[in-house]
């Protein structure tokens, strides 16, 4: 396992991201100078401890905050100069997400909740409802359409929300501890599913995990500690060994 | 499982999936707002009762407030004149006093004038038969060809007026007047009257009950001159100018006010609802309800907001505009307002209903019907403001806190 570099054009590019959060005694430095790239067909995965910076990165990345300096190209928009609107416009072009806490709304099935992000991407009435089933059909769930969230497992709340970040067809998708919430069992077939979207979709997928047992679907890992990126690995083979796990969790280069 | 980015093509959904989503082809945004409001029963329960309690409120108020201008202007829609002449400084209908009485041949011959009908009203003392005394307001005018005072006669009829001493009383004030029926007598300032006709719904503003006769018997009841009148309603000859004519008549009758129908006809109105403060008591009534509707309806919208923030911070995250989630905020707001307004109305119509068995007049109009559907909207959507202040202020990044 060593570092490399990829010469495939960058989906999202992030360069000298700084943010300073709070002000006067209370400011902090949570991110000095990041910067990274997802790749159309890969997963990355970022790892780090708490209080590294993984969040407000992974903020930055989704347009949800801005950096304090820094710059941030997606899809080749910048994001330089953007206002909350202009921000809100580019991820719900070009950025999915999912979310930890899988954050659907209670209040829809699971098939409105993809329609939901298929209605704020102005998708119109007629095709909205059969597009959410394919997204709900990709990800195996094409039997609980009609399901409440609260009647969904969380592997198949964890499911649909990855439905609802396809169904945008976005070209970036950030995932937030998909699986911390998870057993095992769910935790691996959500890894799978979103590993499944990164290569066959030619999308790039970041993970922001704890979960050790997510290393064997990355084909990136990146380590951040203290608001730094403190190491980067690559995965040789396209395929995933068994022994990839304890590979890719060997320090890595920066 | 393979998932393909181009099963997710907007432009190629399958034949087999159309059918389906035509059943659930429904916008998101009502759809959203429908659930969010019926998801926390308790809470639109709340908001309804505010909404409702304002509706009827209003609708009440401006029922009232309708219904009194009916009985104000009661005497105007019932009677035809382009001109009145009345004594100098007159308020309204219901404060009379009389005309000097020389005033009948100036009008008579002023050109322009058709005709001239004269009315003589006056305060005077009931005397029950078995004992007892109240004000009321007599109304004496000549059954022809003036209009038909009174109107919605129930018993006997007009021509039964032209008898001696003959009077017709309206019968919501039977209990007042000690009458029971036609042929009952009483005593008007100390002479006997016989009432030889009943209407039914002829009250006045004032409570005062009208009592109606001829001129003739009103000018021996009020004790005036044989040429005395209250009002004199003057007819314009087709193709004369009313306010030349009104100019002829202010010259030559200098005691006297000369007033267009429609003037008289407001300046009772405005007397009666705005300078004794009857009607801005109703209107203030009804403008207190629609405070109290907004502040119930501000509180549990922005409560019902706060119960979704996080969902509205999903929707943010996903890239909604500040715009869709506005629209979702108001579309609760107009959801609340189209089913409070009409559970309001249909409250409404209950009171209004048992109000027609009491001596109050509540009057709904189609047009009031509106005015309260588009101040039940306003007042809504006026109470998301705090809701959408609130949802403004979100801050997307909150969906990442654990």
């Amino acid at each position: 396992m060593t570092a490399t570099t990829t010469t495939t054009r960058p989906l999202l590019e992030a360069k000298g991201i700084i943010k300073v959060l709070g002000s006067g005694a209370a400011e902090v430095k949570a991110l000095k100078g990041v910067n990274l790239d997802l790749v159309p067909g890969e997963l990355t995965l970022l790892m780090g401890p708490s209080g590294s910076g993984k969040t407000t990165l992974l903020s930055i990345l989704g347009c949800i905050l801005s950096p304090t300096s820094g710059s941030l190209t997606i899809a080749g928009h910048s994001t330089e100069g953007l206002n909350a609107e202009g921000l809100a416009d580019l991820r719900r072009r070009h950025v999915g997400f999912v979310f930890q806490a899988y954050n659907l709304v209670p209040t829809l099935t699971a098939l409105e909740n993809v329609m939901l992000a298929l209605d704020l991407r102005g998708a119109s009435l007629a095709h909205a409802p059969a597009l959410a089933h394919q997204a709900l059909a990709a990800v195996g769930l094409s039997h609980r359409t009609n399901a409440s969230p609260s009647k969904l497992s969380g592997g198949e709340k964890q499911r649909v929300a990855i439905a609802r970040a396809l169904a945008g067809s976005p070209s970036v998708i950030l995932a937030d501890e998909p699986t911390a919430a998870l057993d095992s069992e769910n935790g691996r077939a959500v890894m799978a599913l979103l590993a499944e979207v990164a290569k066959d979709t030619c999308r790039a997928v970041l993970v922001v995990t704890h979960d050790h047992r997510t290393l064997s679907y990355g084909d990136r890992l990146i380590r951040i500690e203290d608001g730094r990126i403190v190491g980067r690995a690559r995965r040789r083979t396209p395929t995933i060994a068994p022994e990839a796990e304890r590979e890719m969790t060997l320090p890595v280069a920066a | 499982m393979k998932v393909h980015a181009n099963t997710l093509d907007p432009a190629m959904p399958s034949p087999s999936d159309r059918a389906g989503a035509l059943g659930a082809a429904m916008p998101m945004i009502p759809k959203l707002a429908y659930r969010n409001l019926f998801h926390d029963r308790l809470s639109l329960t709340v908001t309804l009762v505010g909404i409702v309690f304002s509706v009827v409120l209003v609708a009440v108020q401006f029922g009232l407030y309708l219904g009194s201008e009916n009985r104000i202007a009661a005497m105007f829609d019932h009677v035809t004149a382009d001109l009145w002449v009345v004594p100098y400084g007159t308020k309204s209908f219901d404060d009379p006093a009389l005309l000097n009485g020389r005033e009948r041949h100036p009008i008579l011959s002023t050109p322009g004038v058709a005709g001239v009908q004269e009315l003589a009203v006056g305060f005077v003392n009931w005397r029950k038969r078995g004992g007892g005394t109240t004000a009321a307001l007599l109304v004496g005018s000549d059954t022809t060809p003036v209009g038909s005072l009174p109107w919605d006669i129930t018993q006997g009829s007009t021509a039964a007026l032209s008898a001696p001493s003959a009077v017709a009383v309206d019968d919501t004030y039977f209990g007042e007047l000690g009458i029971e029926r036609t042929g009952d007598q009483a005593e008007v300032n100390n002479t006997q009257v016989t009432v030889t006709a009943v209407t039914h719904g002829i009250r006045s503003f004032t409570t005062l009950p009208y009592v109606f006769t001829t001129l003739a018997t009103a000018r021996t009841l009020l004790d005036a001159a044989p040429d005395q009148a209250s009002y004199m309603l003057v007819r314009v000859a087709a193709g004369s100018d009313i306010e030349a004519v009104r100019a002829a008549l202010a010259a030559r009758l200098p005691d006297a006010d000369i007033l267009t129908h429609h003037e008289f006809r407001k300046r009772s109105l405005d007397y009666w609802l705005f300078e004794t403060g009857a009607g801005a008591a109703l209107i203030a009534g009804a403008i207190l309800g629609i405070i109290v509707g907004i502040v119930i309806v501000a509180q549990t919208l922005y409560a019902s907001t706060k119960d979704h923030l996080n969902e509205f911070a999903t929707l943010r995250a996903l890239g909604a505009s500040a715009r869709y989630i506005h629209k979702v905020i108001l579309m609760q707001a107009i959801l609340s307002a189209a089913i409070g307004y009409v559970l309001g109305m249909m409250l409404s119509f209950v009171v209004i209903w048992a109000s027609s068995k009491t001596t109050l007049l509540i009057v709904m109009t189609p047009k009031l019907g509106l005015l309260l559907l588009v101040l039940t909207v306003g007042m809504c959507t006026l109470a998301a403001i705090c809701a959408i202040f609130k949802v403004t202020r979100i801050d997307p990044a909150v969906v990442f806190s654990r």
